[in-house]
């Protein structure tokens, strides 16, 4: 049995929300939340999810964190190490490409001098390029955390999704309760 | 303008909320089902209407409702397919953002049909602003006596859920997404047994598409028979289409099945023609998976009649000279795309996606993005073609879900109707590899 590094407290309402996750499943079910869950833990710690983070929640759902794992590195979306303040998911599939995806990709790494997968200096930004993010209809675009932000089309535009950004302060679901 | 089941309030002020949706006639179809038709009937109205999955796989639903296993004793499960993650395909997720009490009003009145009392609304990991959007208007039918227990005084009790997915295209087959609700990795199992015998918790489920749970409360209110004249033939009723690429007027649209492909490309009510004024090049009919066709094979078939939008005329010829209607996404292509480019764009995706359970799909896919790549840019040789379609031979039917067919066929079907402009980038490295280099058939010839 896989030892506990240490716990990661987590906020009175993520823990509220977790276990409102784990009551819609039959008893016995309750690892059928951990991808909810992690969903959670991801928003509540800054973007990311630490080994420690997926010990505890193993300890919430009583599973093996080796279950934790697995699932935690399977799916895209749970980032495995620190990002930045915001990261931006730039939808790289055929239809964007039709509407100029890769020319956004290029425009986002030069303007903040970073590449795929990087993070910026000042840890504003990290450029994550994806798989379809199902909004074909009005690519180019990108999604930060829970928006889509649509019709990224020109240089302009890019620099002022990038200033409105800077300018966003990161909240979660579970900050604003 | 044609009939609309569907889309028929979208754009009514405030429909995401229960009053207004109710002011509209919604839940009719709850109160009716509950209250004056046993389970069964439900069930026929829907074999009746000849409704098909709108997912893609166009299965008959009355038929896969009629396979659920009914053992006494334990719990049966409808769980909703919201993976939406096909490229191309965007309905599934407008259609919720905007109207969340239509797919609650279907999934009450499907779930009485099959004797759930426990239902789960399986949405993209991505889409947790929609996930929030639908949790208000649960949380709305739960106030109103719409959910919960006895439903409207009738008896009959249920409890939805929506569970969010973690970026696995793969999750979108039914029994990955199964995987993924009970918190493991999204790993396809082997069939039989089939999730109506045993599907989530090991207990008989039936998976639908969002749209196709969203037909069923106008079955119920309207009756089978009716939704039948709908259509054309075994395509009845309507459907979303997504539309997108180089089209004027990118977005969703809801269709009587039988509108002609031309009309739908280029009139005003659709598409509105090609952006920017160009000529049409070829279209992807049903989402990235299924065969690409040539400008002429999408506007007729090969016996010269008008190819119209039903699943069996988007079909015809096979995959000769025909595609399929998928899950309704429709990518248009002008004649400035490379087809190249494209193709190894969704081979990357599908290399991406592959949850590396089966070889051929696991092995296959990134060969295929790798030569495909190197063809793009500027390294191909002649053999590299048939390279390419040995290896989409090798997957497809090899592998335990369709993900390995749904890579091999876009790489097939873009070689079978584009080979010449494989050739020209392999023979023209350094033209083919500009940007904006696109070959134009025997004008590219003429100026190499």
């Amino acid at each position: 049995m896989a030892e506990t590094i240490n716990k990661v407290t987590f906020s009175d309402a993520a823990m509220a929300e977790m276990q409102r996750y784990i009551s819609h499943y039959p008893e016995g079910r309750q690892k059928s939340a951990l991808l909810p869950i992690l969903h959670v833990a991801q928003a509540e710690l800054g973007g990311w999810v630490s080994p420690e983070a997926m010990d505890t929640i193993a300890e919430i759902l009583h599973i093996q964190p080796i279950e934790v794992y697995e699932v935690a590195t399977f799916y895209t979306m749970f980032n495995l190490k620190p990002v930045g303040k915001h990261v931006l998911e730039v939808c790289r599939t055929g239809p964007c490409c039709l509407r100029g995806a890769d020319q956004l990709i290029e425009t986002l790494k030069q303007k903040l001098n970073i590449e795929e997968g990087e993070t910026s200096t000042d840890g504003m930004f990290t450029l994550k390029p994806v798989e379809c993010l199902a909004s074909c209809g009005s690519g180019p675009m990108l999604q930060v955390r829970e928006k889509f932000y649509e019709n990224i089309d020109s240089e302009q535009r890019v620099d002022e999704f990038l200033e409105m950004m800077r300018n966003t302060p990161v909240e979660t679901p579970y900050h604003q309760k | 303008m044609g009939l609309k089941i569907l889309t028929e309030h979208i754009n009514v002020p405030g429909i995401e909320t229960l009053e207004v949706y109710r002011k509209q006639g919604g839940y009719r179809s709850v109160e009716k089902a509950l209250k004056t038709m046993t389970p069964d009937e439900v069930v026929e109205e829907v074999k009746t209407s000849g409704l098909r999955g709108r997912g893609g796989a166009g299965f008959p639903t009355g038929m896969k409702w009629s396979f659920l296993a009914k053992p006494e004793g334990i719990p049966r499960y409808l769980v909703c397919n919201a993976d939406e993650s096909e490229p191309g395909t965007f309905k599934d997720r407008w259609f919720m953002e905007h109207n969340p009490h239509a797919l609650i009003e279907g999934m009450i009145t499907s779930s009485y049909a099959l004797g759930a009392n426990t239902s789960y609304i399986y949405i993209r990991g991505e889409l947790m602003f929609v996930l929030r959007i639908l949790e208000k208007a649960i949380a709305e039918a739960y106030a109103a006596g719409l959910l919960g227990k006895n439903i409207l005084g009738s008896g009959y009790s249920l409890d939805l859920h929506v569970a969010p997915g973690g970026g696995a295209y793969i999750c979108g087959e039914e029994t990955a997404l199964l995987e993924s609700l009970e918190g493991k990795r999204g790993n396809p199992r082997n069939k039989p047994p089939f999730p109506a015998v045993k599907g989530l918790f090991q207990s008989p489920t039936v998976v639908n598409n969002v749209e196709t749970i969203c037909a069923v409360p106008w079955i119920v209110n309207n009756t089978g028979a009716e939704y039948a004249k709908i259509g054309i033939g075994r395509s009845t009723g309507t459907k979303l289409i997504s539309a997108s690429g180089n089209i004027n007027n990118p977005g969703v649209f809801e269709i009587e099945l039988g509108v002609p492909v031309e009309e739908f490309i280029y009139s005003d009510q659709y598409c509105g023609g090609i952006w920017k004024g160009k000529q049409l090049k070829a279209v992807v009919p049903g989402g990235s998976s299924v065969p690409i066709l040539p400008a002429n094979l999408i506007l007729k078939t090969a016996a010269g009649e008008d190819r119209l939008m039903t699943y069996e005329s988007l079909a015809d010829g096979g995959f000769v000279t025909g595609s399929m209607m998928g899950s309704g996404a429709f990518i248009v292509f002008d004649e400035d795309q490379c087809i190249v480019r494209n193709t190894w764009n969704y081979a990357r995706f599908y290399h991406h996606e592959s949850c590396g359970q089966c070889s051929p799909c696991r092995e296959g896919t990134g060969w295929m993005e790798k030569v495909l790549h190197r063809i793009e840019y500027g390294h191909g040789h002649q053999q590299d073609i048939d390279l390419l379609v040995s290896v989409a031979k090798q997957i497809e039917g090899n592998t335990i879900c369709p993900l390995g067919d749904a890579a091999a066929w876009p790489v097939a079907a873009a070689i079978r109707h584009f080979r010449d402009e494989f050739e020209w980038h392999i023979k023209h490295p350094k033209e083919a590899t500009l940007p904006g280099a696109v070959y134009r058939g025997q004008l590219a010839e003429i100026v190499a």
